[in-house]
């Protein structure tokens, strides 16, 4: 028996009965499409993730204003020894900005305060915009860049004045194709003049990063926020290289003026690189979960196979009897129900294969889909084992049925 | 007749079905021979264990005790892949439920044996085609099964009996679903087929089928009653009706 005609008895077996195979080979169709979409969910979001950070800027480092040791932030320059006695948590200020500026190493930084507000223009209105008061050394530290206007000077700052540089999102929802600079709009109400629209940075997983205000920290304390602590300092280093030294003179320099231990530290300090490698595991953590999963699903098409297998075998034990009559070898009805088993996970697995590349082409869950090359090759040799593997048990209870004994059946 | 072995050839053969309080012996120590070229019918009441007899003389089944030698070649030494093998070169079974294999042409069942022989694609065809003819179903090469007759069903069978030029035509009754016309179609054939040289041996229990062979043997309760010789095996068939090829 040539493989070919091995091939064409497999194929008449299941075109007998179109429907179970039909509904067979989409228990693997489903399994093999969710393992690549699932990664590539998975693997999309990681690199989203990634690309929202890395455009944070690698020589920045942000300083979060925390509640103290007790909030349950883990400070990354807080140890684990504890048991003095916490001091009051204090206020960040631009004030510890400024000295953070003065320190070696860094280029500037800059105070930050945020808000979630509402920005209106006439009928059209966009909430949940985050709000940034803050200096115009900002930008170049979180790698912001204008795609129409300028950013606000450090003038309008000192002068509290109400210009405000918009995010592309917002831009786009407010004022559609129309130039919005020197245009007015309402920011919880108060009229503020746009100066400047940001280039857009993309969503990062569920968060867009152009969904953004800025405005003057003066501006926003006075107008929204009100003179209280800072959300956070963004610091940026004269170099990427020396960002762990900078990290270790702000803790020096803020522990120095709080009047504190790093135990009961009132702040946070976050570089694009730490931040980046938590985020990387914890992405590859729920990719791993995600294709976990989707094998699992791709397990229960498996047992499908032999499931329908054994029902074929079973139906089939008198065909099986007379090709064994007239000279079929134990070995040729192996052969020939593996290759039924194996040819529907096969087919199976490239129908899961273009349901998978086709599925990852559209937004899932706000995620644009990576496919992981590597994922298809796996995936469709994964369906050929699971076909030979669930196979295995049918085909060799076919092949060692007794000749005798199956020519008997009814 | 030729000095070589007879094609099949029983001694002693003991077939014992199950163990200990329920076996049940179906054959009780057979010897027998057919030389080549005869036209055997075993005859029997069901129970009376030709139905054993045909599963071992077709390499179906082992004896329990004794040897069973087709063309020379002692089976209780062989497995079930070399079993396959014998079944394949040396037999050619009729069944009497037709045992086509169902949505496969007629051309296609037919050259089903010579694809388990590994015989190549072209070689197949011509001759499965030659078999249909001798048969006289050229016209009905790629109908389905079940779009034909019994009779017709059961001719295919014959031609898928033959296509290897086996050693051995073995029919269990061929004619037990076919109506009269049908049946003696199929026994012209049969007769035709070993007036040509072929050897065949039909297991049966009806007297009118038995008529039409050169041997007739009677089994009963696992053992040989009668054996009775009406031509010499090198003879015509005696009720051969329309001599030579068929038209």
């Amino acid at each position: 028996m040539s493989p070919l005609q091995t091939f064409q008895f497999a194929l008449a077996g299941l075109s007998a009965n179109k429907l179970r195979s039909a509904l067979t080979t989409l228990g693997i169709l489903i399994g093999v499409g969710s393992v690549i979409l699932l990664v590539a969910v998975g693997n999309g979001s990681s690199q989203s993730i990634q690309n929202a950070i890395s455009s944070l800027g690698a020589s920045s480092i942000t300083v979060l204003h925390t509640e103290g040791s007790a909030s349950g932030f883990a400070s990354s320059s807080s140890s684990s020894s504890s048991g003095t006695a916490f001091a009051e948590p204090k206020d960040l200020t631009v004030q510890d900005a400024q000295a953070l500026a003065a320190s070696a190493g860094v280029a500037n930084a800059s105070p930050v305060v945020s808000a979630s507000e509402t920005l209106s223009l006439g009928a059209s209105s966009d909430s949940g915009v985050s709000l940034t008061g803050t200096y115009p050394t900002y930008f170049p530290a979180e790698n912001d860049t204008l795609s129409q206007g300028a950013y606000f000077t450090t003038q309008e700052v000192t002068k509290a004045q109400d210009v405000v540089v918009i995010g592309s999102e917002v831009a786009t929802d407010l004022f559609g194709t129309a130039n919005p600079v020197g245009q007015s709009v309402l920011v919880a109400g108060i009229p503020f003049t746009v100066v400047g629209v940001l280039a857009s940075k993309g969503s990062s997983g569920l968060v867009s990063a152009d969904n953004t205000a800025v405005a003057p920290l003066t501006t926003v304390q006075d107008q929204l926020t009100g003179f209280g602590t800072l959300n956070d300092i963004v610091v940026l280093a004269k170099s990427p290289g020396q960002v762990t030294a900078v990290e270790g003179s702000i803790t020096a320099i803020l522990d120095q003026r709080h009047d504190e231990t790093s135990a009961d530290a009132d702040f946070d300090v976050l570089s694009a690189s730490t931040v980046l490698s938590t985020a990387t595991s914890t992405a590859h953590t729920f990719t791993v979960l995600l294709g976990a999963v989707a094998a699992i699903s791709l397990l229960v098409g498996g047992i499908g196979i032999t499931n329908i297998m054994l029902v074929t075998v079973t139906e089939r034990t008198r065909e099986i009897g007379i090709r064994k009559a007239i000279g079929a070898t134990p070995g040729v009805i192996l052969a020939q129900f593996l290759s039924e088993a194996t040819l529907l996970s096969v087919i199976g697995g490239l129908l899961g294969v273009l349901a998978g590349v086709v599925g990852s082409r559209f937004q899932v869950v706000g995620v644009k889909p990576v496919i992981v090359p590597f994922s298809i090759p796996l995936a469709l040799g994964f369906s050929v084992l699971i076909g030979l593997f669930f196979g295995g048990f049918p085909a060799n209870r076919a092949a060692g049925m007794r000749p005798a004994d199956a020519l008997r059946y009814e | 007749m030729t000095g070589g072995p007879p094609v099949i050839r029983l001694v002693s053969v003991v077939k014992v079905y199950g163990a200990g309080q329920a076996a049940v012996q179906a054959l009780g120590g057979v010897s027998l021979d057919v030389v080549t070229m005869d036209y055997v019918a075993i005859m029997g009441a069901s129970g009376s264990g030709k139905s054993t007899m045909m599963n071992i003389i077709g390499c179906l089944d082992v004896p329990t005790e004794g040897r069973f030698l087709i063309d020379g070649i002692d089976t209780s030494s062989l497995d079930e892949q070399q079993l396959a093998v014998v079944r394949n070169r040396k037999i050619g079974f009729v069944f009497q439920s037709f045992n086509l294999i169902p949505r496969m042409s007629a051309l296609r069942n037919v050259e089903l044996p010579l694809s388990y022989a590994g015989v190549k694609s072209a070689d197949r065809r011509r001759r499965a085609e030659a078999a249909l003819h001798l048969v006289g179903l050229s016209d009905r090469m790629n109908s389905q099964p079940k779009q034909l007759s019994g009779g017709q069903q059961q001719r295919i069978a014959v031609a898928r009996a033959l296509v290897t030029n086996p050693s051995l035509i073995l029919a269990d009754e061929p004619t037990g679903n076919l109506d009269t016309k049908a049946s003696r179609d199929l026994m012209s054939v049969f007769d035709r087929l070993n007036a040509a040289g072929r050897t065949v041996v039909l297991i049966t229990h009806e007297a009118d089928v038995a008529a039409h062979a050169k041997r007739v043997i009677q089994v009963q309760d696992g053992r040989i009653l009668a054996d009775r010789r009406v031509t010499e095996p090198g003879a015509l068939p005696p009720l051969l009706t329309r001599p030579g090829v068929p038209s």
